[in-house]
């Protein structure tokens, strides 16, 4: 008889954990939203666990997107980035700033001067396409060697010069996306100088994140402890509209 | 599914225990993340409503499926073979009767508006119950009894056995007393497909589709042939669960809603009576 005890308590308990969810899901709000941040913060620590160097898969040139899309904005909207494109971006200088022990100005010059890596690698779309391009740019851990960061830096914060109905683009990845070795300023594609629709004169290729991380126009890094009080404090334009920080997925 | 625990075999009309306690919370558990990730899926598919094979593609790239619309024209095109959906996909209506051009009617996602970023919130999360469920139930079903009643039997599975159990589903004549006990073949069948080839495939293609899981499982890839192949495969295995389901439904309903429904809530089943009963 006991079995028979034992097994009633657990499927009444099952049914009342089952029942429970799906109703506080359906009329609860705050315990749906609870419950939607679980995915990202399981995904993202399980990703951050295992595997947290490895390199994404790089295409031969045979396997290129015969036309590779643009989409979110196609240009800049500044008057310094605006200014830059109509003299080939001559006076433009990347800003790096923040918690470092070396803020430091980057000519597209000097970053062309610095080690290069050129990668075939495939952009995944939120929305769900993929194309494959070919990038060439500096290493981001390049640039962070010559500013030094500090230890309490948590992430490193693009800036850019598009804005998506008045707000200016931004994005943020973590460091240990930063030092990936696959994580690049690009400022060529494709064997050409970055064209103006993909994001010139540098974007940020972070490979193992969705298309919304990979910001164009990038006028000013910046590196920070914490992302609140960073414009909406989600970390990125999309973030503060609801998608997750963490896009690995 | 276990025998009737008396020595005497069950006939007709007795109760027997058939659906184990795990059994019955992993099958109402799958059916809460079954709906949401379909749902949600569905809203997401809805962010770019076209199906590619391989590596890439995009926009500018053939799409061999779409769902999309022209001159107020909802259309579903497969190939060559086009397809109006008027009302349905393509162009349907919004929940507040406004004509508009998405692929998945408001109905048939979460949420009901247009929303990726929440429809991905919900995917992902429920991903995750999908994946441990299912996970521990096949282990468990691997390893502990359930494995003999889901296997065919001996004899089960020659075709003229398969054949005759074809025969009798069309003729709606279904098992009688102690046979009812047990799956027939055509069911173990199905229920090996679904959980051997669908539910692992719709798994697997999921997280071929994550870039970061990409660096890390690359031989994914190399199985489904390239990110937008997983991703046209996850769409046609979710359809296929989508048959079964309906199948499903439709045989419960046809076998006796309430005795089978009953069984899978208290595990308790009664054997439908025999003809000469």
């Amino acid at each position: 008889m006991s079995l028979i005890t034992r097994r009633r308590l657990i499927t009444g308990l099952g049914y009342t954990a089952l029942a429970g969810t799906a109703g506080g899901l359906a009329v609860s709000p705050a315990f749906r939203d609870l419950v939607l941040k679980g995915g990202e913060t399981l995904s993202y620590n399980t990703h951050r666990l295992v595997g947290r160097d490895a390199l994404v898969r790089e295409y031969s040139e045979a396997e290129m997107s015969p036309d590779f899309r643009t989409n979110g904005s196609t240009a800049g909207s500044t008057d310094e980035w605006l200014a830059g494109r109509d003299n080939g971006f001559a006076n433009w200088q990347l800003g790096v700033s923040g918690l470092v022990a070396q803020p430091a100005q980057f000519s597209l010059d000097a970053l062309r001067s610095m080690p290069a890596r050129t990668q075939i690698t495939r952009h995944d779309c939120v929305e769900g396409w993929s194309a494959i391009g070919k990038w060439t740019g500096v290493p981001l851990s390049e640039v962070l060697e010559r500013v030094q960061p500090k230890p309490n830096a948590n992430y490193v914060v693009f800036r850019c010069a598009d804005r998506m109905g008045l707000s200016l683009y931004y994005e943020s990845i973590d460091m240990v996306d930063a030092y990936h070795p696959q994580t690049i300023l690009a400022y060529g594609m494709n064997d050409q100088t970055l064209p103006v629709g993909h994001g010139a004169p540098i974007r940020l290729r972070v490979e193992r994140q969705l298309g919304y991380k990979n910001a164009k126009y990038i006028m000013q890094i910046e590196l920070v402890e914490s992302l609140d009080g960073i414009a909406g404090g989600k970390g990125g334009y999309w973030e503060d509209r609801g998608y997750e920080w963490y896009a690995g997925i | 599914m276990t025998a009737s625990a008396e020595h005497t075999p069950a006939t007709g009309g007795d109760r027997v225990y058939r659906h184990r306690t795990g059994t019955r919370l992993w099958h109402w558990t799958t059916v809460l993340t079954f709906v949401v990730m379909l749902m949600s899926g569905l809203m997401i598919f809805n962010a770019h409503p076209r199906l590619y094979w391989g590596q890439y593609g995009a926009n500018p790239d053939y799409a061999w499926m779409e769902i999309g619309n022209d001159d107020r024209r909802g259309y579903l095109r497969v190939g060559n073979i086009d397809v109006t959906t008027t009302g349905v996909l393509g162009i349907n209506n919004t929940q507040d009767g406004e004509l508009t051009a998405r692929a998945f009617p408001w109905w048939s996602t979460i949420p009901s508006n247009y929303n990726l970023a929440r429809a991905r919130l919900w995917h992902l999360t429920f991903a995750w119950v999908l994946a441990l469920t299912m996970t521990a139930y096949l282990i468990g079903t691997l390893f502990g009894r359930h494995r003999r009643d889901l296997l065919p039997a001996k004899g089960e599975a020659r075709p003229g056995h398969i054949w005759r159990d074809i025969k009798d589903h069309a003729r709606l004549r279904f098992p009688r007393g102690e046979a009812a006990a047990r799956y027939n073949i055509l069911q173990k069948l199905t229920y090996l497909t679904v959980l051997l080839v669908l539910f692992p495939g719709m798994i697997l293609t999921g997280l071929t589709m994550s870039p970061n899981l990409n660096a890390k499982l690359p031989f994914l890839l190399d199985l489904f042939g390239g990110r937008q192949s997983a991703r046209s495969l996850h769409f046609i295995f979710a359809f296929g669960l989508v048959g079964f389901v309906v199948i499903h439904l439709v045989m419960v309903v046809l076998a006796g809603p309430i005795n089978e429904v009953r069984s899978m809530l208290t595990g308790w089943f009664r054997l439908p009576k025999e003809k000469d009963q």
